[in-house]
C-alpha cells in the first residue's frame, strides 16, 4: 500500500471521480466540496468518461529523477466530455504526435514506484485514441 | 504548456519567444550586475537543447544565487537617506489556481491581469502611463503572457513584441531593461527585490546604458507558481 498521501487519492485517481455543480453545473477533478466557481456547497459525484482531448501538451526532455528513464516523454491537459480537466502523461505513442486537438482514451496504469521498496502506485494515463 | 496553448490560440512562434531571450541578453549585457554578461542569437536560442517543449535550455532563466534589498520608509523621512528617493504609489496582489487545468484560459495570466488592475487603480494610472517595467520571465513565454496581462499589448499579441523592438530599450514599453530573470539571473527569493531596484535606478537616471530616457513611473511585477500568484507595484520619481 502506498502513502497515505496517495491512497486519499483513490477515488479520483483509481475511479476518476469528479464533482459536478448542482448550482451552476461546473465539473471539477479531483471533486470537491464547495463549487469553485459558484461557491455553491451542493456538489454531486460524477464519474468521468474515459476519453478526452487534449487542450495543450509539452514533451518533457528534462525530467525530474524518478522519471529519468522515461525520457521523453508527453504530458497533455486532457479535457474529457463533462467538460473536467486533467493533466496527465501521454503514451504508447510518439510523443511528439501528442498535440492540442488529439483525442485519447485514459486507461488504468502504472504511475511511479514509491520509496526505496518501490511500492506501486496506479492511476491513470491516456493513450491516443485508436 | 502554456507556451503551446499561446501558440494554438494566438500563432505565437518559437522564434517570437525565441526574440524574448536574445532582446534580454542584449540588455543583460549591459549590466555589471547581471550573472549571463553577453548577448546571445535567434540561431543560438532555436539551436540549444530542449527542456519541455516547445522551450528550449535559452528560454529559460537560471537559478541563481543572489541578494537585494531595499530600504523602505515614509516619504517625509526618505530625505535623510536620499535626496532622490522613488515613491511607491501602487501596489497589487492577486493568486490563481495553482493547477493549470483549474485556470479560466491555460495561455493567458489571471492572477497577473487582477493584480496589475488593482495597482494601477491605486495610483491612478493605467497601462499607457507605464514608461519601462520589470517582468517575471522566469521563461520566454512568462514575458509574453505578463505583457498581454499588464495591458502593454492586446490579448494575443505577446509574441511578436520583442521581434519588433516594442519591449526593447528604444521601444514603446522597454520590458526588462536589466536583463530580466533570464540574463541578469534568478536568485529565487531576491528576484522581486532586484526588479525594484532596477526601475529604481532607472527612475533616478541610473539605467546605464539601458536608461530608459526620462523615466518617470516604472512597474515592477513579480509571480509564483506559473501566475498562480502575482504582484505589481509601481513607482514614481519624486
Ligand atoms: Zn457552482
Amino acid at each position: 500500500m502506498p502513502s497515505p498521501r496517495y491512497w486519499r487519492e483513490i477515488p479520483s485517481r483509481y475511479r476518476l471521480e469528479a464533482g459536478r455543480c448542482k448550482g451552476c453545473g461546473v465539473v471539477v477533478f479531483p471533486a470537491r466540496h464547495i463549487c469553485p466557481s459558484c461557491r455553491g456547497e451542493d456538489v454531486e459525484k460524477v464519474r468521468l468518461s474515459r476519453k478526452g482531448k487534449v487542450i495543450t501538451s509539452t514533451v518533457i526532455h528534462v525530467p525530474p529523477g524518478e522519471f529519468l528513464m522515461e525520457a521523453p516523454y508527453a504530458i497533455a491537459l486532457v479535457q474529457t466530455p463533462e467538460g473536467a480537466r486533467l493533466m496527465t502523461q501521454v503514451v504508447d505513442c510518439d510523443p511528439s504526435s501528442v498535440l492540442p486537438g488529439m483525442e485519447v482514451n485514459l486507461e488504468f496504469r502504472l504511475i511511479r514506484k514509491e520509496g526505496q521498496g518501490g511500492i506501486l502506485c496506479y492511476g491513470h494515463k491516456a493513450v491516443p485514441t485508436p | 504548456m502554456i507556451a503551446r496553448a499561446h501558440m494554438q490560440q494566438y500563432g505565437t512562434t518559437e522564434e517570437d519567444m525565441a526574440w524574448v531571450s536574445v532582446k534580454n541578453h542584449r540588455h543583460g549585457a549591459k549590466n555589471d550586475k547581471a550573472q549571463f554578461r553577453r548577448e546571445v542569437t535567434v540561431e543560438e536560442v532555436m539551436s540549444s537543447s530542449v527542456v519541455a517543449e516547445p522551450l528550449r535550455l535559452l528560454h529559460c532563466s537560471p537559478v541563481s544565487d543572489g541578494a537585494a534589498a531595499v530600504l523602505l520608509c515614509p516619504l517625509d523621512h526618505a530625505k535623510k537617506y536620499t535626496d532622490r528617493p522613488v515613491k511607491i504609489v501602487g501596489s497589487g496582489l492577486a493568486t490563481d489556481s495553482l493547477a493549470l487545468a483549474h485556470r479560466q484560459d491555460p495561455a493567458f495570466l489571471d492572477a497577473v491581469q487582477k493584480s496589475a488592475e488593482r495597482a494601477y487603480e491605486m495610483a491612478r494610472l493605467g497601462p499607457q502611463d507605464i514608461q519601462l517595467a520589470e517582468v517575471h520571465d522566469c521563461f520566454s513565454i512568462a514575458e509574453v503572457c505578463c505583457i498581454e496581462a499588464l495591458g502593454f499589448v492586446e490579448k494575443g499579441k505577446g509574441g511578436p513584441a520583442a521581434r519588433e523592438g516594442l519591449t526593447a530599450v528604444g521601444g514603446r514599453i522597454p520590458v526588462n531593461t536589466s536583463g530580466g530573470l533570464k540574463s541578469k539571473g534568478h536568485p529565487v527569493g531576491a528576484t522581486g527585490i532586484a526588479q525594484a531596484i532596477e526601475i529604481f535606478h532607472q527612475l533616478r537616471g541610473e539605467g546605464g546604458e539601458c536608461q530608459v530616457e526620462n523615466a518617470r513611473i516604472g512597474l515592477a511585477q513579480n509571480m509564483g507558481g506559473s501566475g498562480a500568484s502575482s504582484v505589481v507595484h509601481i513607482f514614481q520619481g519624486v
